[in-house]
């Protein structure tokens, strides 16, 4: 007889879910998380899709979420170290409940989720980092260890994060390339609300901006900047390959720095208070680095199984954590009615997972991280060529203008007509 | 080396953050005389701006400041980083944010 029915090991977002799932149909459910509270060791940009919350959530529980404001401008830029191309894109559509998006900060929002879980009925320990796990003679995962506590059960779900050190045990899976991990350095800055609300043209202090940041924000290497609208609070940062950074000229941190200082960003951030220092891993390889998702008694969900895309003008992940987490509680509770917990049983979760949009997603762009490593001309040499062309189209000096694409086609060809080609049919194929 | 130039004090930084170090354990831990080009690419990596040189090249490691991301497990694991574990019990970071 076990201690507990299931295992969650982490209270982030595939953590929580999976808990929340499990309790409400009836099981006995331990969450183990080693922050002092849910959220205490995660970090995001960042934003979430709410689409996958509200298949788990009802409206009036959504209702209480502690979302930081939606998202109702979207910008890209192309930055150079001495201009800046930005799209601003706002629509309808993104004030549509069900399509919406809202900036997060995990140490409220894990908290409110990790509190669903507990009113559902799921224990929750804190402060208590799982060393290992525990298996039976036949090599099945058992139940956890941490210091000198065992405790057993069924089925162990690992929702540990992108940087889990329970896979290994779990599934066989040693850590992830450097080529296919990125590391994320944040700032959040402080701000009244009003001005964050003016500074990105929003319509009100519940709506804001998000904002990614191609070329000079990570020195040119593989990554970008990236800018979220909190209530009270800017979330600023950087995104760069590990194994781009590790061998570029530039710290991340110092990229963070000099992108808080270029001139296109600067005025966001002007007479705001810095208040935490964050860093965390974006498993941006998805589907390439993906650890097998069951073995016996054991299931993977979340950023510890991968679960995220970097398609250049959006990154997603915990949508993702949020439907899989759902799914593995749900598949956990139908092998505990079975009464068989084996990987041959658990591969339910696989099948589910498969016939949603989870995995429909991260096999869709499989090509996804290996076109945007290569694609070095995004992070130095278009956004100089845009700087270049648009310097000639806004700038005036008084001398015979020229017509425009007398003046362009030098430009582009600084790059060269066949490279741009060959970035738009590598582009096309891989989006 | 000196090609790698920085302007920023991130332990300024740090000092916002909350933290209960492990005086008595460290959780993570390099070889004895890390090799320099592996040393220099956490240098790069590390976001809390751990791995440091002084003027004359010497190196240091402090785990304090630590955020636990695990950059330094995944690019140097096989090289001079030896032991990566989690803090123990309530120990390292604690975002207020996040």
């Amino acid at each position: 007889m076990s201690d507990f029915e299931v295992i969650v090991v982490g209270a982030g977002l595939a953590g929580s879910v999976a808990a929340y799932e499990l309790a409400k149909l009836g099981k006995e459910v331990l969450v183990v998380e080693r922050g002092n509270f849910a959220g205490a060791k995660n970090m995001t940009g960042g934003r979430i899709y709410v689409h996958s919350l509200r298949k788990v959530f009802t409206d009036e529980e959504l209702a209480d979420a502690p979302f930081e404001r939606k998202i109702t401008h979207e910008r890209i830029s192309l930055m150079a170290p001495d201009a800046n191309f930005t799209v601003d894109f706002s629509s309808n559509a993104m004030d549509n409940p069900d399509t919406a998006s809202y900036s997060v900060l995990h140490a409220t929002f894990d908290q409110w989720l990790a509190e669903k879980a507990e009113e559902a009925g799921a224990e929750m320990i804190y402060g208590i980092p799982v060393e290992s796990l525990l298996k039976d003679e036949n090599g099945k995962v058992c139940g956890v260890r941490a210091g000198e506590d065992e405790i057993t059960a069924d089925v162990v779900i690992l929702a540990d994060g992108a940087n889990s050190l329970l896979a290994k045990e779990a599934v066989g899976y040693e850590k992830p390339p450097a080529n296919q991990m990125a590391v994320g350095v944040k700032e959040v800055f402080e701000l009244p609300a009003a001005t964050i609300t003016d500074r990105v043209l929003a319509g009100s202090d519940d709506e804001g901006a998000a904002w990614l940041f191609a070329g000079d924000a990570t020195h040119g290497t593989f990554g970008g900047g990236f800018m979220y609208t909190n209530k009270e609070s800017i979330s600023l940062g950087v995104v760069a390959g590990i194994e781009a950074c590790a061998n570029g000229d530039a710290p991340v941190y110092q990229m963070l720095e000099d992108l808080k200082n270029h001139p296109a960003v600067a005025p966001l951030i002007k007479d705001a208070k810095v208040v935490e220092h964050s860093g965390h891993m974006v498993p941006e390889g998805g589907i390439n680095i993906m650890p097998p998702l069951v073995a016996d008694g054991v299931m993977l969900a979340g950023d510890s199984a991968m679960m995220c895309i970097n398609l250049g003008y959006m990154v997603r992940g915990m949508d993702y954590a949020v439907a899989a987490g759902q799914l593995a509680g749900r598949n956990a509770a139908v092998a505990l009615e079975v009464g068989d917990t084996s990987a041959a049983v658990l591969q339910c979760y696989v099948e589910d997972l498969a016939n949603s949009f989870v995995m429909k997603d991260l096999c869709e762009y499989y090509a996804e991280p290996a076109f945007l490593e290569g694609f070095t001309r995004m992070f130095r040499g278009y956004p100089e060529m845009i700087r270049d062309i648009l310097n000639d189209m806004f700038i005036v000096d008084g001398r015979p203008a020229k017509r425009l694409l007398n003046m362009t086609w030098p430009k582009i060809r600084t790059i060269g007509i066949f490279n741009i080609l060959k970035d738009v049919r590598g582009a096309l194929s891989a989006l | 080396m000196s090609s790698i130039e920085i302007t920023v004090n991130v332990d300024e930084y740090l000092a916002l953050n909350k933290y209960e170090v492990d005086e008595e354990t460290p959780h993570i831990e390099l070889v004895e005389d890390p090799d320099d080009a592996e040393f220099d690419k956490l240098i790069r990596v590390c976001p809390a701006a751990l791995y440091k040189r002084d003027e004359d090249g010497r190196k240091s490691f402090d785990y304090a400041g630590c955020l636990e991301c695990g950059t330094c497990r995944i690019i140097c694991g096989d090289t001079i980083v030896e032991k990566w574990t989690y803090p123990g019990p309530t120990m390292g970071v604690e975002y207020r944010f996040g």
